[in-house]
């Protein structure tokens, strides 16, 4: 596409523009890492240090507060189990609501489309008098769950969106070629939705990572703590405030984003695509 | 392997799209369903492959009822009209998912997967990607993978609709080639009769979910038993003449002009209405009963030309003649229409015998 594209338009002048407006942004990223590497005189915009202790937190764990590393263990428990349900949900219900002759499919299809527009907030007190009530309130279990389920409706529409694009004649072709509908769909319809499947993982990873609020509420005791919910703690606490460490932990945090984003970019592109190519 | 359908009835929902269809495919016999768009041969196609259930009536292979049989019991080759090849598997991987299925060793089904593509001519494609072939191309991989298994049966839906017209010409062949060679019981639904004459060895004809007739193909062609079935086949179509019967001849409708009527047919009674079905090779010929019409539009066909001879009544005629330079536009022209040859049907168009 882009080699197609660059002969019949220049592309310069679009990548300079680009640069310009996107300047500022990345001198404000690059500020952050020099940041954290260094120390500056107040009121100075030159460094004149270089050091590590702004990374101590990887070492060493004040006294009062969680290791960084269980907050990490938490987070990456939060968001790969949450991504796993999500996943193993999606591809089920998508495929029995793009395919199957299911009685209320109409219903179902209306309610994953609602839900998907549902705001999250309203249903937080109703949520944590749940919680409270079976006994999952601060555990990640709990919060899992919750998170799994608001991210159900769009996994299970994407899902959908993917199935439908694979021909049903594919499908009849299996079954007349004597394969069981559980074998059609996993050797040939499986492979052809592979693309939406990792682009789903990657983006509810990535929004379980992220994901503040849900955490915050349900599970703010120190030991089930995610990262989101330790970086806040740390601005919460105004005894001791240390701005380069609150940079240094934040920078961190998204380094997983960047790297799995870099990763993956292509991938997360199909799920505005619909899906058609993979 | 010898296929019935026995008061055969297909409905979705409340709609009745097939009602009481009975038919039978002889073994090794290659069968067209020919019908216009919509009329139920794709849905009778695929209850016969078990992707739908019958609502009604039976559906046997040779002596085996296989109404309530699954699709993967029946042991049935589909080529879908997209031909639905595996985007994701090379050609070989293709061909040899029935057999995989099967759970055939590797070994064997090397060998079966080799000796069909050899007797399809695709053996050189084995290493490629579908989308790497052209449309007549996949059109053979389709029909490997249908008769890898050895099915008893084999369907095909529109095989020859998404290929351009030389495609055609040569696929035609090839099916009717691969299908004698193996000797399969196999049904073609089409909506092209030409397809249908060419390939089959008897054709059903069918319109809004009922079979209206089933005979060989020259047989449909000379001896039709509805109008429908004289203008669905023929091309160019068959022209129809309106009029009354007086002594043994027919007045045309709004004219003096008069057609004889075949001596062969059961004289109908003075003032029946009737219509007359004349097919474009019938006139212009050198014996039978003129009739005087201006011409009103040539087709160059390369060969021959196709000629409308516009009556004094507005009904038109259609002549197929080889290429006459003594004609031309608006001209008049006094030409004989080969009345022992004219089919004569009552106003129901039914045909009277
Ligand atoms: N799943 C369905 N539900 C309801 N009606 C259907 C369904 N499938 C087909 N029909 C109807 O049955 C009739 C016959 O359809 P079918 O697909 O068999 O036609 P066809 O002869 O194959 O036509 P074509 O040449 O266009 O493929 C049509 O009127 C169609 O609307
Ligand atoms: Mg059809």
């Amino acid at each position: 596409m882009s080699n197609e594209n660059s002969r019949n338009f220049k592309s310069w002048p679009v990548t300079i523009i680009l640069t310009v407006f996107s300047l500022p942004i990345l001198v404000m990223y690059l500020y952050l890492v020099v940041d954290t590497f260094t120390n500056t005189e107040p009121g100075s915009l030159i460094p004149n240090e270089f050091t590590f202790e702004h990374w101590r937190f990887l070492w060493e764990t004040e006294p009062g507060r969680v290791s960084i590393w269980t907050a990490t263990l938490n987070t990456l428990i939060f968001a790969s189990v949450m991504t796993a349900l999500v996943l193993s949900v999606s591809l089920t219900a998508g495929y029995a609501l793009s395919r199957l002759n299911m009685p209320y499919r109409r219903f179902f299809l209306g309610g994953v489309l609602t839900l998907h527009a549902f705001p999250t907030v309203t249903l937080v007190i109703a949520l944590f008098i749940v919680l409270q009530m079976v006994g999952l309130y601060n555990t990640l279990i709990g919060v899992i769950f919750i998170k799994a389920a608001l991210m159900l409706p769009f996994g299970i529409w994407v899902m959908k969106g993917f199935y439908d694009t694979v021909p049903w004649e594919i499908e009849m072709a299996g079954v007349q070629d004597g394969a069981s509908r559980f074998m059609v769909w996993h050797k040939l319809v499986l492979p052809q939705i592979k693309p939406g499947l990792i682009a789903l993982g990657v983006f509810s990873f990535l929004e379980g990572w992220s994901e503040y609020v849900l955490p915050q509420i349900f599970t703010p005791d120190a030991d089930v703590q995610v990262l989101s919910v330790y970086l806040a703690s740390l601005i919460a606490d105004d005894q001791n405030f240390d701005f380069n460490l609150f940079k240094s932990i934040g920078l961190f945090y998204i380094m997983p984003v960047i790297v799995l984003y870099l990763l993956f970019q292509n991938k997360l592109m199909n799920i505005y695509g619909g899906g058609s190519k993979g | 392997m010898r296929i019935l359908l026995d008061k055969f009835t297909k409905k979705f929902d409340d709609t009745v799209v097939i009602n009481d269809m009975d038919l039978e495919i002889k073994d090794g016999e290659l069968m067209a369903l020919l019908g216009p768009s919509g009329c139920g041969k794709s849905t009778t196609l695929f209850s016969i492959c078990g992707i739908y259930q019958c609502s009604g009536g039976r559906i046997l292979f040779g002596d085996r009822d296989v109404s309530n049989v699954s699709s993967q019991q029946r042991n049935v080759g589909v080529v879908f009209q997209n031909y639905a090849l595996y985007p994701h598997m090379s050609i070989y991987e293709n061909i040899a998912f029935p057999l995989m299925v099967k759970k055939m060793d590797a070994a064997q089904i090397k060998k079966e997967v080799h000796a069909i593509a050899k007797l399809v001519h695709i053996g050189d494609l084995l290493e490629r990607r579908p989308s790497q072939l052209s449309g007549g191309q996949q059109q053979r991989v389709a029909l490997c993978r249908a008769l890898v298994r050895r099915p008893d049966v084999l369907l095909l839906d529109e095989p020859l609709a998404n290929l351009d017209a030389k495609l055609r010409l040569e696929m035609r062949s090839e099916i009717r080639r691969i299908q004698q060679e193996t000797g399969i019981t196999a049904i073609l639904v089409t909506h092209d009769q030409v397809e249908a004459m060419s390939m089959c060895d008897r054709i059903a004809l069918m319109d809004e979910g009922k079979v209206l007739q089933v005979t060989t193909p020259n047989d449909m062609y000379h001896n039709p038993q509805t109008d429908f079935v004289a203008s669905f086949l023929g091309n160019p179509p068959i022209a129809f003449l309106e009029g009354e019967v007086a002594g043994n001849q027919v007045l045309l409708n709004g004219s003096q002009l008069k057609v004889a009527l075949p001596s062969s047919i059961r004289q109908p009674d003075n003032g029946t209405k009737v219509r007359l079905g004349v097919r474009p090779e019938l006139v212009g010929t050198d014996r039978g009963n003129a009739v005087a019409g201006r011409i009103s539009f040539i087709e160059t066909q390369g060969r021959e030309n196709l000629y409308d001879l516009t009556l004094d009544n507005g009904a038109v005629l259609r002549s197929i003649q080889a290429v006459r330079s003594d004609i031309s536009m608006g001209q008049t022209a006094n030409w004989n229409i080969d009345t022992e040859r004219v089919l004569v049907f009552d106003t129901n168009g039914q045909r009277l015998l």
